[in-house]
């Protein structure tokens, strides 16, 4: 994501907002897959940390921030504040990352 | 006489399997748990020098933002998903999840913390935190959760 700032921040510190664009978002929804399905199984009756799983999220996560990106860049904006994240579990086995800012330009 | 020694059989056998889980739940559930508090704690104390802040303002001359986050699925262990099963029958507190989400958030914030660090960050500004649990299915009705920790590094 290169020249385009994203902050959750309401302001970017020492610049002024010349212009508001509108509410940008993203969202993906993934499903989890069997290899790590298994190791999960395994790491259910240990417990500790599911890898392959916080690689997924962290992957999809992206993926949304990227999507964002995508429509504040279309707009012309060159940073995205406030920016906010959501997840929720869609159906068994699929969960739904939502990423969301708000576009404007700053000088 | 044959077939209520297989079912005898059949049942022993499930029985062993559940209590060998519920063993090895219990010996790498601590040993991991125990591993992963002393981590958190050696950790955090390198990172010390980043404070983090909920509020939305940076401090006085501190400028150049940066975007960072950390997140982490963490899951409970076999031994302690059946205390807490039969803990939801009679109510109260239960302790056994309590410190799965207290390392589930520590470990998010610190992966947040360790990325402002490579960056040579001094501070994070409106540091948000978010539960999730994911990919919850029937049959490990509450097992794991995520937890992602988002806010603005300055420095």
């Amino acid at each position: 994501m290169p020249d385009i700032e994203i902050t959750n921040l309401e302001t970017l510190p020492g610049r002024s907002i010349t212009k508001h664009l509108g509410m940008v978002q993203g969202n993906t929804v993934r499903a989890k897959h069997v290899g790590r399905d298994i190791m999960a199984g395994f790491k259910n009756i240990v417990g500790g940390e599911l890898r392959g799983y916080t690689e997924l999220l962290t992957e999809s996560r992206d993926e949304s921030v990227n999507r964002m990106v995508e429509e504040a860049r279309a707009l012309g904006a060159n940073a995205i504040l406030n920016v906010r994240f959501s997840t929720s579990s869609v159906s068994a086995g699929a969960s739904e990352l939502y990423v969301y800012g708000t576009a404007v330009v700053v000088s | 006489m044959y077939t209520a020694q297989r079912l005898w059989l059949a049942s022993m056998a499930s029985l062993f399997v559940f209590l060998f889980l519920l063993a090895l739940g219990y010996f790498f559930g601590r040993m991991n748990e125990a591993r992963h508090f002393q981590s958190l704690e050696r950790r955090e104390a390198d990172l010390a020098d980043i404070t983090v802040s909920n509020t939305k303002q940076i401090p006085q001359g501190m400028s150049d933002c940066q975007f960072v986050s950390g997140n982490v699925v963490i899951s409970i262990d076999y031994f302690k998903r059946l205390l807490a099963g039969i803990r939801t029958l009679f109510g109260g507190r239960i302790n056994a999840y309590a410190t799965l989400v207290e390392r589930a958030r520590r470990e998010a914030v610190l992966r947040m913390k360790e990325q402002a660090s490579d960056n040579n960050m001094r501070h994070i500004s409106n540091l948000r935190l978010e539960t999730a649990s994911v990919f919850k299915n029937a049959k490990t009705n509450i097992g794991s959760l995520e937890v992602y920790a988002y806010g603005t590094a300055v420095k």
